[in-house]
């Protein structure tokens, strides 16, 4: 299993069209800020990988860029792509690295720079994010539009509306509206929601995450390190990883992601959470709202509820602090903003916070059990990646 | 498309003429493509180079599918082996380890699984109205995504049934295929 790995800084831009700053100029934000969290330089930084999606920003080797103009370089590094979950996937391979003993201290950076491209270019570039050639070549589908074939499946089985959907987007603004960092600021109810009009039906605006600059930094230590540099490491507990079809006609639901459930299994499983009731453990959970109904479909594959009952927890508001399991309370994807290859170590840095009580207090959830997850999807079910954090060292 | 009507590509093309010509006025005062941001005044450098991406796409093993569509055909493959259906075609099996894969015709007519449509398209996708996107399975246990022939979302239901037919696709003029609701 190899050694434990905690997180021992992170950083986190604000989120949202950053024209104020070029690429690196992003990225030294987020590692500037977990650099001085970890109490570490540059120089003690042994591997970096860096997680950027791309195709709409005009630097082809963002890591090289960024390593430079951050004093990261000589040492080694890589760019991943998992598309929005690839920031999870970085701080796996960060993580991995430690756990097996390669080096001491690795970290992740998430960096998206999507406003270097006009809306529809980013459009077409999301709507690819699939199968090009059997889906979109022919097809034309956007990524609310994958996402929306889920929503009229949800709808029709289990009988949630479009109201019900809203609900999800009126929690995202009202917790983005108390984090400093979200790309969105301000409440909405659910009649400006229903008046929004339609991006890829059922789907309207309001369901939908935004266009977002942003850059994220995660910081990890094999145990004997991070003993020396906190007292409140932040551990991995777990990560649960899977993939599923490219071309979603391939699959046999649309009512559930098949990789998030699968991803959340292992990640239970390696965590030692009892997957019968995961909330009982949970004191916080991030899940990858990059439309609505992704979120109620997180609720049902992570199994904080029962199939077909995830659209309860949002009737019922369970999901706000004081309810069964909060979860989204840094405004999620829909209001803080999806950077796309900078979501994941910012799910994660928000969860690392979470756990050390350091959140704005109107946002921050009681910490009771000392365990946090962050729920990251790739596409459209593509790739899944689940990260469980905990503030008591792993049992190996 | 509708004649005289304004598409999202005509939108998007103004708009984007519009900034253009903006770029090369203040290049003309200043020498420079640079540009202040539109809400906070940043200055913004405007790309002098430009990029068109159009894909040369290897079709050889599955190029029967193609030829089929114009005698009016759906094709499949299945595994000789195992018996494995699949669409989007492919010639290798990778449970069997396999290239004994031969083609099949499929029915042409499938059960609603889900739909969609779409309402903000992308740029390439942009001249055409919006357009309807289901996946509907086939009684060969494989599923197809396509256009549905029909303007009106709420007209679909989940579990109805629809026939498949090869179209020209137009303006690119070029076959492909479309479901096609059975009244
Ligand atoms: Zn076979």
């Amino acid at each position: 299993m190899g050694e434990n790995v905690a997180i021992v800084g992170v950083g986190h831009t604000k989120f949202g069209v950053r024209n104020d700053v070029n690429m690196p100029e992003l990225a030294w934000e987020a590692i500037k800020q977990a650099l001085m969290d970890a109490g570490l330089e540059q120089k003690d930084i042994e591997y970096v990988v860096v997680s950027n999606a791309g195709g709409w920003s005009s630097e082809p080797l963002p890591a090289v860029v960024i390593a430079e103009y951050s004093g990261l370089a000589p040492k080694g590094t890589v760019r991943v792509e998992a598309a929005c979950a690839s920031g999870s996937a970085a701080v796996k391979l960060a993580h991995d690295i430690v756990a097996s003993g390669h080096v001491d201290i690795a970290m992740a950076v998430g960096i998206e720079k999507m406003n270097e491209s006009p809306t529809p270019t980013v459009v077409e570039f999301i709507g690819r994010a699939g199968n090009y050639f059997w889906e979109f070549h022919n097809f034309g589908l956007t990524f609310p539009g994958y996402y929306a074939l889920y929503a009229t499946a949800y709808m029709d089985k289990y009988g949630a509306t479009e109201e019900d959907l809203c609900k999800v987007a009126v929690k995202s603004h009202y917790y983005g509206a108390r984090n400093p960092k979200a790309q969105f600021q301000k409440e909405i109810t659910v009649e400006k929601c229903m008046a929004s009009r339609y991006i890829a039906w059922p789907l309207k605006l309001f369901d939908c995450s935004p266009i977002t600059d942003g850059a994220t930094a995660v910081i990890v230590a094999n145990e004997k390190v991070a003993k020396e540099l906190t007292d409140t490491p932040v551990w991995i507990a777990g990560i649960g990883h899977a993939t599923g079809t490219s071309n979603l006609s391939k699959r046999t639901t649309f009512t559930s992601l098949e990789a998030g459930t699968l991803a959340a299994e292992l990640a239970y499983k390696k965590a030692g959470i009892d997957m019968d009731d995961p909330t009982k453990v949970i004191d916080v959970a991030e899940v990858h709202d990059c439309f609505t109904i992704a979120e109620i479909l997180a609720y049902e594959d992570l199994r904080f509820a029962k199939r077909g009952e995830g659209v309860k927890l949002v009737r019922e508001e369970q999901t706000y602090i004081g309810g069964k399991i909060p979860v989204n309370l840094s405004g999620g994807l829909k209001a803080k903003g999806h950077p796309i290859g900078a979501t994941g170590e910012g799910m994660i840095a928000e969860l690392t916070n979470q756990l050390r009580n350091k959140v704005e207090k109107d946002r921050q959830a009681p910490i009771k059990n000392g365990y946090a997850l962050a729920h990251n999807i790739g596409g459209t079910g593509h790739y899944a990646y689940i990260t469980i954090l905990s503030l008591s060292k792993p049992r190996r | 498309m509708s004649e005289g009507k304004k598409t999202q590509k005509d939108m998007m093309e103004e708009q984007m003429k519009q900034f253009y010509s903006f770029v090369e006025s203040m290049k003309k005062s200043m020498g420079l493509p640079m540009v202040p941001d539109m809400k906070t005044g940043q200055a913004l450098w405007v790309d002098q180079r430009e990029v068109t991406l159009k894909f040369i796409i290897s079709i050889d093993k599955i190029k029967e599918f193609f030829n089929a569509l114009a005698d009016g055909k759906l094709l499949g493959t299945k595994c000789k082996k195992c018996g494995e259906v699949f669409f989007p075609p492919q010639k290798d099996c990778p449970k069997c380890m396999d290239s004994e894969v031969e083609w099949i015709e499929l029915s042409k007519e499938g059960t609603l699984l889900t739909f969609t449509q779409i309402n903000v398209k992308p740029y390439s996708f942009a001249h055409y109205d919006d357009y309807i996107v289901g996946i509907a399975r086939l009684p060969e246990g494989v599923n197809v995504t396509a256009w549905i022939r029909e303007k009106d979302p709420s007209k679909l239901k989940i579990g109805m049934k629809l026939k498949l037919e090869i179209v020209k696709r137009e303006p690119e003029n070029y076959y492909t295929y479309e479901w096609v609701p059975v009244e």
